[in-house]
């Protein structure tokens, strides 16, 4: 049995690592995500771990070591922020083209400029295309839950993929919770040893990774790429099952919210679920079939699942906490959409752009979104499809 | 000179994907399953400044096969003695020549040497 203890998300991180024990964390500390790493530190210069902590010069560096250590090998995790995941960027999609497994925790913060180390989805969303799994976890209790179950998705033999834990920058990074941390054995047990599948490290049998790729083979090796996400999928869904079988906390791709009859649904990531949460329950109470559809899963991402689950849906809105600039929407709307749109969907959906720069969400602003859907539900059209949620005019 | 009859010995062992080869028959991660096969990707084609030895005036110092960035300098293990430059691989950066201490390689426009050439074999031909 776990105990329950008062944790930060960042302290959570911190702990769910050090049960972990991985072999390389590479790690340049940045806002709000450092004391994950600070306190990492410490496990590892305490003797608590086994862990070659690398100190690098940049996020950019960090990623490269903790790529060459997975390649090599290594179970490695990482954890960082905004700029920091900004500086990674290019060794991101290296790190998923080369398939290597490391987990990189990311306490999610806006992008500058100007400068702000408030929460916003724009870092991760940034990194949406290069190829790495993201979860998004609502509370500290899901965010450790994540970082456990992101070593199991990553290293399985038929994922072989890296994996991003996001959580909400200080809403959830520097949110005490009272949450259940599971026996330090009980953890070791579920993620298991790892089993490389070739590591570099293995001198008896060289291979030749990262080479020179031109017109001849790039296609097919994308094309290759392109068919991990479908077992990574289904990793998702059984690590999550297998989670709840082992610790009674089960996870899926999407989390539905008094979904089954629910005609105004709210599609959401991340903190943002919580108070959605609770606006659904008040809002029930008085009769109103509203939902929540929250998606746990951005990469792979759900489609025919989110089409499934939002069968009695009359209006949607989809809450995006990163601007597509140029694009007339968020960064989620589109996918949804898209979604919708293949599933053979004729729902009306509003995006709504919030919370960016770690602006508050009130529970008055979501009511004030299932104010605004029922009339969207009852035309079918809503007059305006991209609203900003909060702001000043 | 170039001794044409040498083979090295990574080249006869480095193996590839066959260029027709799907999708679902590469290894992923875009891995080459074997070591060793940048000598199968040509070179030489890059190269403006071909290194001709002067046999006379090499001493078999060995500095061109350890400065060369592209381990195109062919070494007999046995002798240890040079055995030529391997064309198929040398860009012509010339620091073979660079290094040489007794001058014994000059680097000449692969232009010329190949017009040379063509009309050596020209008047072998007649």
């Amino acid at each position: 049995m776990g105990k329950l203890r008062p944790m930060e998300g960042n302290e959570a991180i911190a702990e769910a690592m050090r049960q972990i024990n991985p072999d390389v964390v590479a790690a340049y500390p940045i806002t709000p995500s450092t004391e994950a790493v600070q306190i990492f530190a410490r496990f590892v210069a305490d003797g608590q771990v086994d862990t070659n902590y690398v100190a690098v010069e940049s996020e950019h560096s960090a990623m490269s070591a903790c790529i060459a250590a997975s390649l090599a090998g290594g179970r490695v995790m990482n954890v960082t922020a905004s700029q920091g995941l900004a500086l990674m960027w290019e060794m991101l999609y290296i790190a998923a083209s080369l398939r290597s497994t490391v987990v990189l925790s990311v306490a999610n913060r806006a992008l500058s400029g100007n400068i702000n180390i408030h929460c916003d989805h724009s870092d991760a969303m940034g990194a949406r295309d290069a190829g790495w799994l993201q979860l998004y976890g609502e509370n500290v209790q899901e965010a450790y839950d994540n970082a456990i179950q992101a070593v199991v998705i990553a290293e399985r033999e038929d994922v072989r993929l890296p994996v991003m834990n996001c959580y909400d920058g200080f809403l959830v990074s520097h949110s005490y919770e009272l949450l259940e941390v599971e026996e330090d054995e009980a953890v070791r047990e579920f993620v298991g040893p790892y089993k490389p599948v070739r590591p570099l490290l293995d001198v008896q049998n060289p291979y030749t990774i990262g080479p020179l790729d031109l017109y001849d083979f790039y296609h097919e090796h994308k094309r290759s790429q392109w068919e991990a996400y479908r077992p990574a999928k289904q990793a998702v869904i059984e690590v999550g099952k297998a989670f709840g079988e082992r610790f009674g906390r089960s996870y899926g791709l999407l989390e539905p919210y008094f979904l089954d009859d629910a005609e105004l649904v709210i599609v959401a990531l991340g903190s943002t679920a919580g108070i959605v949460k609770d606006i659904v329950e008040q809002r029930r109470e008085g009769g109103e079939r509203v939902g929540l559809l929250k998606i746990r899963s951005f990469r792979p991402f759900p489609a025919e699942e989110i089409a499934d689950a939002l069968g009695s849906a009359r209006a949607l809105a989809v809450m995006d906490r990163a601007a597509g600039f140029g694009s007339g929407f968020g960064t989620l709307y589109p996918e949804v959409a898209a979604a919708l749109y293949a599933g053979g969907k004729q729902v009306p959906v509003v995006d709504y752009i919030y919370g960016l720069g770690g602006r508050m969400v009130l529970p008055e602003e979501i009511h004030q979104v299932y104010n605004e859907l029922a009339p969207v539900a009852a035309s079918g059209h809503p007059e305006q499809l991209t609203r900003w949620l909060g702001v000043r005019e | 000179m170039n001794d044409d009859s040498y083979q090295c010995e990574k080249c006869q062992k480095a193996e590839v994907y066959p260029p027709d080869a799907g999708w679902r028959e590469l290894a992923p991660g875009g891995v080459i399953p074997q070591a060793g096969n940048a000598v199968l990707y040509e070179t030489g084609g890059w190269r403006t400044y071909r290194p001709v030895r002067h046999d006379d005036k090499c001493i078999d110092c060995l500095f061109c096969w350890i400065y060369c960035p592209d381990m195109s300098v062919y070494v007999n293990d046995e002798s240890v003695k040079t055995l030529g430059f391997d064309l198929d691989h040398c860009k012509g950066c010339g620091i073979c020549s660079a290094v040489c201490p007794t001058g014994a390689i000059e680097m000449k426009l692969e232009t010329d040497l190949r017009a040379e050439e063509a009309s050596a074999a020209e008047g072998a031909g007649e």
